[in-house]
Protein backbone atom coordinates (compact mmCIF):
# COMPACT_ATOMS: atom_id res chain seq x y z
CA UNK A 1 0.00 0.00 0.00
CA UNK A 2 1.68 3.23 -1.13
CA UNK A 3 1.75 6.14 1.25
CA UNK A 4 -0.64 8.94 0.33
CA UNK A 5 2.22 11.42 -0.10
CA UNK A 6 4.23 9.19 -2.41
CA UNK A 7 3.13 10.85 -5.66
CA UNK A 8 4.80 14.14 -4.78
CA UNK A 9 8.25 12.62 -4.38
CA UNK A 10 10.58 12.96 -7.41
CA UNK A 11 10.00 10.39 -10.12
CA UNK A 12 12.10 9.14 -13.04
CA UNK A 13 12.42 11.44 -16.10
CA UNK A 14 9.40 10.07 -17.90
CA UNK A 15 7.08 11.18 -15.14
CA UNK A 16 8.61 14.66 -15.19
CA UNK A 17 8.20 14.98 -18.96
CA UNK A 18 4.61 13.88 -18.67
CA UNK A 19 3.87 16.54 -16.05
CA UNK A 20 5.54 19.20 -18.19
CA UNK A 21 3.52 18.09 -21.20
CA UNK A 22 0.27 18.30 -19.30
CA UNK A 23 1.11 21.72 -17.87
CA UNK A 24 2.06 23.02 -21.31
CA UNK A 25 -1.17 21.77 -22.82
CA UNK A 26 -3.21 23.25 -19.97
CA UNK A 27 -1.49 26.59 -20.44
CA UNK A 28 -2.18 26.56 -24.17
CA UNK A 29 -5.84 25.75 -23.55
CA UNK A 30 -6.10 28.58 -21.01
CA UNK A 31 -4.61 31.13 -23.40
CA UNK A 32 -6.79 30.09 -26.31
CA UNK A 33 -9.83 29.93 -24.04
CA UNK A 34 -9.20 33.40 -22.66
CA UNK A 35 -8.74 34.74 -26.18
CA UNK A 36 -12.01 33.26 -27.37
CA UNK A 37 -13.85 34.54 -24.32
CA UNK A 38 -12.58 38.08 -24.85
CA UNK A 39 -13.36 37.91 -28.54
CA UNK A 40 -16.91 36.67 -27.95
CA UNK A 41 -17.65 38.89 -24.99
CA UNK A 42 -16.23 42.17 -26.21
CA UNK A 43 -13.73 42.57 -23.42
CA UNK A 44 -13.50 45.73 -21.36
CA UNK A 45 -10.09 47.38 -20.96
CA UNK A 46 -9.49 45.27 -17.88
CA UNK A 47 -10.03 42.10 -19.91
CA UNK A 48 -13.22 41.27 -18.03
CA UNK A 49 -16.54 40.87 -19.70
CA UNK A 50 -19.36 41.17 -17.20
CA UNK A 51 -22.95 41.96 -18.00
CA UNK A 52 -25.04 41.75 -21.13
CA UNK A 53 -28.60 41.76 -22.39
CA UNK A 54 -31.29 40.29 -20.16
CA UNK A 55 -35.05 40.18 -19.86
CA UNK A 56 -36.42 39.50 -16.39
CA UNK A 57 -39.55 40.12 -14.32
CA UNK A 58 -39.88 42.72 -11.57
CA UNK A 59 -41.97 42.44 -8.41
CA UNK A 60 -45.19 43.02 -10.34
CA UNK A 61 -44.29 40.52 -13.04
CA UNK A 62 -43.53 43.32 -15.47
CA UNK A 63 -40.68 42.74 -17.93
CA UNK A 64 -37.46 44.63 -17.29
CA UNK A 65 -34.56 44.47 -19.72
CA UNK A 66 -31.02 45.76 -19.50
CA UNK A 67 -32.07 48.47 -21.98
CA UNK A 68 -34.71 49.74 -19.56
CA UNK A 69 -32.00 50.32 -16.97
CA UNK A 70 -29.67 52.30 -19.23
CA UNK A 71 -29.01 55.89 -18.29
CA UNK A 72 -28.30 55.01 -14.68
CA UNK A 73 -25.45 53.20 -13.02
CA UNK A 74 -26.51 49.69 -12.10
CA UNK A 75 -25.40 48.18 -8.80
CA UNK A 76 -26.31 44.53 -9.05
CA UNK A 77 -26.20 41.67 -6.54
CA UNK A 78 -27.16 38.03 -7.04
CA UNK A 79 -28.63 35.98 -4.21
CA UNK A 80 -31.85 34.42 -2.97
CA UNK A 81 -34.49 35.30 -0.43
CA UNK A 82 -34.17 32.02 1.51
CA UNK A 83 -30.67 33.12 2.44
CA UNK A 84 -30.97 34.51 5.98
CA UNK A 85 -27.40 35.61 6.46
CA UNK A 86 -25.12 37.05 3.79
CA UNK A 87 -27.75 38.13 1.25
CA UNK A 88 -29.79 40.34 3.61
CA UNK A 89 -26.62 41.64 5.24
CA UNK A 90 -25.34 42.70 1.83
CA UNK A 91 -28.63 44.24 0.74
CA UNK A 92 -28.82 46.19 3.98
CA UNK A 93 -25.29 47.46 3.40
CA UNK A 94 -26.27 48.49 -0.11
CA UNK A 95 -29.39 50.28 1.13
CA UNK A 96 -27.43 52.10 3.83
CA UNK A 97 -24.68 53.04 1.38
CA UNK A 98 -27.32 54.53 -0.93
CA UNK A 99 -28.70 56.57 1.96
CA UNK A 100 -25.23 57.87 2.66
CA UNK A 101 -24.75 58.92 -0.96
CA UNK A 102 -27.62 61.36 -0.67
CA UNK A 103 -28.81 62.84 -3.98
CA UNK A 104 -26.06 61.00 -5.87
CA UNK A 105 -27.90 57.77 -5.14
CA UNK A 106 -30.54 58.84 -7.65
CA UNK A 107 -28.03 58.11 -10.39
CA UNK A 108 -27.80 54.47 -9.33
CA UNK A 109 -30.35 51.72 -9.79
CA UNK A 110 -29.74 48.94 -7.28
CA UNK A 111 -30.84 45.54 -8.53
CA UNK A 112 -31.17 42.22 -6.72
CA UNK A 113 -31.38 39.24 -9.08
CA UNK A 114 -32.42 35.89 -7.63
CA UNK A 115 -30.59 32.69 -8.50
CA UNK A 116 -33.47 30.69 -6.94
CA UNK A 117 -36.34 31.50 -9.32
CA UNK A 118 -38.31 28.42 -8.24
CA UNK A 119 -38.99 29.89 -4.80
CA UNK A 120 -38.39 33.55 -5.58
CA UNK A 121 -41.46 34.45 -7.59
CA UNK A 122 -42.31 38.08 -8.36
CA UNK A 123 -44.53 38.53 -5.26
CA UNK A 124 -41.87 36.98 -3.01
CA UNK A 125 -39.20 39.24 -4.48
CA UNK A 126 -41.42 42.31 -4.19
CA UNK A 127 -42.06 41.79 -0.50
CA UNK A 128 -38.44 40.91 0.19
CA UNK A 129 -36.74 43.89 -1.44
CA UNK A 130 -39.31 46.27 0.08
CA UNK A 131 -37.94 45.38 3.51
CA UNK A 132 -34.70 47.13 2.55
CA UNK A 133 -36.38 50.37 1.55
CA UNK A 134 -37.66 51.68 -1.77
CA UNK A 135 -34.43 51.66 -3.79
CA UNK A 136 -33.75 48.00 -4.54
CA UNK A 137 -35.39 46.44 -7.59
CA UNK A 138 -35.91 42.69 -7.27
CA UNK A 139 -35.77 40.68 -10.49
CA UNK A 140 -36.65 37.07 -11.19
CA UNK A 141 -37.39 35.02 -14.29
CA UNK A 142 -37.65 31.55 -15.72
CA UNK A 143 -34.90 29.05 -14.96
CA UNK A 144 -33.51 29.70 -18.45
CA UNK A 145 -33.59 33.49 -18.08
CA UNK A 146 -31.81 33.32 -14.74
CA UNK A 147 -29.23 30.89 -16.12
CA UNK A 148 -28.56 33.28 -19.00
CA UNK A 149 -28.13 36.41 -16.89
CA UNK A 150 -26.00 34.55 -14.33
CA UNK A 151 -23.73 33.37 -17.11
CA UNK A 152 -23.34 36.90 -18.45
CA UNK A 153 -22.39 38.16 -15.02
CA UNK A 154 -20.19 35.12 -14.35
CA UNK A 155 -22.24 34.16 -11.36
CA UNK A 156 -22.06 30.53 -10.31
CA UNK A 157 -25.02 28.96 -8.56
CA UNK A 158 -26.21 25.46 -7.74
CA UNK A 159 -28.79 23.98 -5.38
CA UNK A 160 -27.59 21.94 -2.42
CA UNK A 161 -30.10 19.41 -1.03
CA UNK A 162 -30.65 19.44 2.73
CA UNK A 163 -33.61 17.05 2.90
CA UNK A 164 -36.28 15.23 0.93
CA UNK A 165 -38.91 17.97 0.80
CA UNK A 166 -39.36 20.21 -2.25
CA UNK A 167 -38.04 23.21 -0.33
CA UNK A 168 -35.24 21.37 1.44
CA UNK A 169 -32.36 22.95 -0.37
CA UNK A 170 -30.01 25.88 -0.05
CA UNK A 171 -28.24 27.61 -2.92
CA UNK A 172 -24.50 27.84 -3.36
CA UNK A 173 -23.76 31.08 -5.20
CA UNK A 174 -21.14 33.66 -6.02
CA UNK A 175 -21.58 36.55 -3.63
CA UNK A 176 -20.62 39.47 -5.83
CA UNK A 177 -21.64 43.07 -6.11
CA UNK A 178 -21.01 44.70 -9.49
CA UNK A 179 -21.23 48.27 -10.70
CA UNK A 180 -22.11 48.87 -14.34
CA UNK A 181 -22.08 52.22 -16.08
CA UNK A 182 -25.08 54.09 -17.52
CA UNK A 183 -24.24 52.55 -20.92
CA UNK A 184 -24.29 49.03 -19.48
CA UNK A 185 -20.55 48.46 -19.47
CA UNK A 186 -18.89 46.85 -16.51
CA UNK A 187 -17.06 49.24 -14.18
CA UNK A 188 -15.96 47.37 -11.08
CA UNK A 189 -16.76 44.73 -8.52
CA UNK A 190 -17.44 46.16 -5.06
CA UNK A 191 -17.01 44.82 -1.56
CA UNK A 192 -20.02 44.97 0.69
CA UNK A 193 -18.45 43.28 3.68
CA UNK A 194 -16.40 46.32 4.68
CA UNK A 195 -19.48 48.20 5.83
CA UNK A 196 -21.94 50.67 4.37
CA UNK A 197 -19.65 53.66 4.95
CA UNK A 198 -16.82 52.09 2.97
CA UNK A 199 -19.18 50.96 0.23
CA UNK A 200 -20.59 54.48 -0.07
CA UNK A 201 -17.06 55.90 -0.30
CA UNK A 202 -16.06 53.35 -2.96
CA UNK A 203 -19.22 54.10 -4.93
CA UNK A 204 -18.74 57.87 -4.70
CA UNK A 205 -15.35 57.50 -6.39
CA UNK A 206 -16.83 55.51 -9.25
CA UNK A 207 -19.89 57.65 -9.97
CA UNK A 208 -18.51 60.07 -12.50
CA UNK B 1 -39.33 56.97 27.69
CA UNK B 2 -35.87 56.52 26.31
CA UNK B 3 -34.67 55.58 29.81
CA UNK B 4 -37.31 52.91 30.00
CA UNK B 5 -36.35 51.56 26.61
CA UNK B 6 -32.69 51.43 27.57
CA UNK B 7 -33.51 49.64 30.77
CA UNK B 8 -35.56 47.12 28.86
CA UNK B 9 -32.75 46.59 26.38
CA UNK B 10 -30.30 46.03 29.20
CA UNK B 11 -32.36 43.35 30.80
CA UNK B 12 -33.96 41.61 27.84
CA UNK B 13 -31.10 39.88 26.08
CA UNK B 14 -29.70 37.98 29.05
CA UNK B 15 -30.72 34.41 29.63
CA UNK B 16 -28.63 32.58 32.13
CA UNK B 17 -28.84 29.02 33.20
CA UNK B 18 -27.73 29.16 36.79
CA UNK B 19 -26.59 25.58 37.30
CA UNK B 20 -24.82 25.02 34.00
CA UNK B 21 -22.91 28.22 33.47
CA UNK B 22 -24.44 28.74 30.04
CA UNK B 23 -25.49 32.33 29.41
CA UNK B 24 -27.08 33.67 26.23
CA UNK B 25 -26.64 37.33 25.36
CA UNK B 26 -27.21 39.72 22.47
CA UNK B 27 -29.76 37.54 20.71
CA UNK B 28 -31.18 39.17 17.62
CA UNK B 29 -32.97 38.38 14.42
CA UNK B 30 -34.15 40.48 11.51
CA UNK B 31 -37.39 41.65 10.00
CA UNK B 32 -38.82 38.97 7.70
CA UNK B 33 -42.08 38.03 6.00
CA UNK B 34 -44.60 35.49 7.24
CA UNK B 35 -43.92 32.06 5.77
CA UNK B 36 -40.35 33.03 4.96
CA UNK B 37 -37.05 32.34 6.62
CA UNK B 38 -35.10 34.26 9.20
CA UNK B 39 -31.62 34.12 10.62
CA UNK B 40 -31.14 34.50 14.35
CA UNK B 41 -27.88 35.16 16.14
CA UNK B 42 -26.75 34.93 19.75
CA UNK B 43 -23.64 34.86 21.89
CA UNK B 44 -23.23 31.78 24.07
CA UNK B 45 -20.97 32.13 27.07
CA UNK B 46 -20.00 29.08 29.05
CA UNK B 47 -18.54 29.48 32.53
CA UNK B 48 -19.12 25.81 33.27
CA UNK B 49 -17.87 22.54 31.79
CA UNK B 50 -17.53 21.95 28.06
CA UNK B 51 -20.93 21.65 26.42
CA UNK B 52 -22.46 21.40 22.98
CA UNK B 53 -25.39 23.21 21.39
CA UNK B 54 -27.44 20.46 19.78
CA UNK B 55 -30.78 21.98 18.90
CA UNK B 56 -32.86 25.12 18.52
CA UNK B 57 -36.54 25.93 18.50
CA UNK B 58 -38.80 28.95 18.36
CA UNK B 59 -42.54 29.12 18.91
CA UNK B 60 -42.60 31.62 16.05
CA UNK B 61 -41.25 29.23 13.38
CA UNK B 62 -42.38 25.85 12.08
CA UNK B 63 -38.81 24.64 12.11
CA UNK B 64 -35.45 25.85 13.34
CA UNK B 65 -32.02 24.49 12.52
CA UNK B 66 -28.38 25.27 13.20
CA UNK B 67 -26.64 26.45 10.05
CA UNK B 68 -23.24 27.62 9.01
CA UNK B 69 -22.45 30.12 6.25
CA UNK B 70 -19.10 29.72 4.60
CA UNK B 71 -17.27 31.07 1.62
CA UNK B 72 -15.52 28.43 -0.43
CA UNK B 73 -13.49 29.77 -3.35
CA UNK B 74 -15.68 32.86 -3.60
CA UNK B 75 -18.84 30.75 -3.49
CA UNK B 76 -21.28 31.45 -0.65
CA UNK B 77 -22.63 28.30 0.93
CA UNK B 78 -25.04 27.52 3.74
CA UNK B 79 -24.99 24.13 5.44
CA UNK B 80 -26.92 22.61 8.33
CA UNK B 81 -24.69 21.56 11.21
CA UNK B 82 -25.51 18.88 13.79
CA UNK B 83 -24.21 20.92 16.70
CA UNK B 84 -21.81 23.59 17.87
CA UNK B 85 -19.23 22.96 20.58
CA UNK B 86 -19.11 25.43 23.44
CA UNK B 87 -15.81 24.77 25.23
CA UNK B 88 -15.42 25.33 28.96
CA UNK B 89 -14.77 28.96 29.82
CA UNK B 90 -15.34 30.07 26.23
CA UNK B 91 -17.81 32.26 24.41
CA UNK B 92 -19.14 31.25 21.02
CA UNK B 93 -20.70 33.90 18.88
CA UNK B 94 -23.34 33.03 16.32
CA UNK B 95 -22.98 35.97 13.98
CA UNK B 96 -23.61 36.90 10.33
CA UNK B 97 -21.07 35.20 8.09
CA UNK B 98 -20.66 32.28 10.49
CA UNK B 99 -23.16 30.22 12.42
CA UNK B 100 -26.82 31.14 12.56
CA UNK B 101 -30.09 29.79 13.78
CA UNK B 102 -32.18 29.21 10.69
CA UNK B 103 -35.86 29.89 11.27
CA UNK B 104 -38.05 28.34 8.61
CA UNK B 105 -41.78 28.70 8.01
CA UNK B 106 -42.22 31.85 10.07
CA UNK B 107 -45.68 31.80 11.63
CA UNK B 108 -45.99 35.57 11.50
CA UNK B 109 -44.04 38.46 10.06
CA UNK B 110 -41.01 39.46 12.11
CA UNK B 111 -41.43 43.17 12.70
CA UNK B 112 -38.45 45.36 13.61
CA UNK B 113 -38.70 46.55 17.20
CA UNK B 114 -40.52 43.47 18.40
CA UNK B 115 -38.97 40.29 19.79
CA UNK B 116 -39.23 36.51 19.54
CA UNK B 117 -38.37 33.63 21.85
CA UNK B 118 -35.54 31.22 21.08
CA UNK B 119 -34.82 28.02 22.96
CA UNK B 120 -31.36 26.57 22.57
CA UNK B 121 -30.82 23.01 23.76
CA UNK B 122 -27.44 21.95 25.07
CA UNK B 123 -26.18 18.43 25.55
CA UNK B 124 -25.49 19.03 29.26
CA UNK B 125 -27.25 22.23 30.21
CA UNK B 126 -30.50 21.26 28.51
CA UNK B 127 -32.85 23.92 27.15
CA UNK B 128 -32.04 27.61 27.69
CA UNK B 129 -34.47 30.24 26.48
CA UNK B 130 -33.71 33.79 25.46
CA UNK B 131 -35.43 36.72 23.82
CA UNK B 132 -34.17 37.84 20.43
CA UNK B 133 -34.78 41.42 19.40
CA UNK B 134 -35.96 41.92 15.85
CA UNK B 135 -33.73 44.39 14.03
CA UNK B 136 -34.46 45.80 10.60
CA UNK B 137 -33.89 43.55 7.58
CA UNK B 138 -30.25 42.64 7.12
CA UNK B 139 -29.08 44.59 10.17
CA UNK B 140 -26.47 43.39 12.62
CA UNK B 141 -25.69 44.34 16.18
CA UNK B 142 -24.00 47.75 16.35
CA UNK B 143 -20.24 48.08 16.10
CA UNK B 144 -18.31 47.63 19.29
CA UNK B 145 -21.06 45.58 20.73
CA UNK B 146 -19.63 42.26 19.82
CA UNK B 147 -16.00 41.27 19.71
CA UNK B 148 -15.03 42.10 16.14
CA UNK B 149 -16.45 45.61 15.86
CA UNK B 150 -17.20 45.11 12.18
CA UNK B 151 -19.47 48.10 11.90
CA UNK B 152 -22.07 46.16 10.01
CA UNK B 153 -25.38 47.96 9.93
CA UNK B 154 -27.35 48.98 12.95
CA UNK B 155 -26.64 52.69 12.66
CA UNK B 156 -30.06 53.39 14.02
CA UNK B 157 -29.02 51.81 17.28
CA UNK B 158 -25.49 53.13 17.25
CA UNK B 159 -26.93 56.58 17.82
CA UNK B 160 -27.81 55.82 21.40
CA UNK B 161 -24.86 57.31 23.20
CA UNK B 162 -23.13 55.87 26.18
CA UNK B 163 -25.01 52.65 26.04
CA UNK B 164 -23.38 49.71 27.69
CA UNK B 165 -25.08 46.45 27.04
CA UNK B 166 -24.35 43.08 28.51
CA UNK B 167 -21.92 41.40 26.19
CA UNK B 168 -18.34 40.37 26.59
CA UNK B 169 -16.94 39.56 29.03
CA UNK B 170 -19.24 36.70 29.76
CA UNK B 171 -19.64 37.31 33.49
CA UNK B 172 -21.05 40.79 33.00
CA UNK B 173 -24.15 41.23 35.03
CA UNK B 174 -26.93 43.41 33.64
CA UNK B 175 -26.29 46.84 35.14
CA UNK B 176 -28.81 48.45 37.50
CU1 LIG C 1 -29.48 29.00 7.10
Amino acid sequence: MPKPTEHISPKPENGGKFVFGVLGLLFAVLIVGAGITMWLGGATPGGLSIGGPFSLADGDGKRVTDRDLRGKFMLVYFGYTFCPDVCPTTLNQVAEAMDRLGPRADRVQTVFITIDPKRDTSPVMKQYVASFGPRIMGLTGTEAEIAAVAKEFRVYYAPHRTGDGPNDYTMDHSSVLYLLGPDGTFISPLRADAGAEQLAADLAKLLN
Amino acid sequence: MRRLLLAALLILPVAAHAQSGIALTDAFTRAAAVGGVGGAFVTIANTGAADRLTGVASPDAEKAELHESLVDNGIMKMRPVSGIDVPAGAAVKLAPGGYHIMLMGLKHALVAGEAIQLTLTFAKAGPVTTTARILKAGASMPAGHGMDGHGMGGHDMGQMPGMSMPGMPMHDAPAK
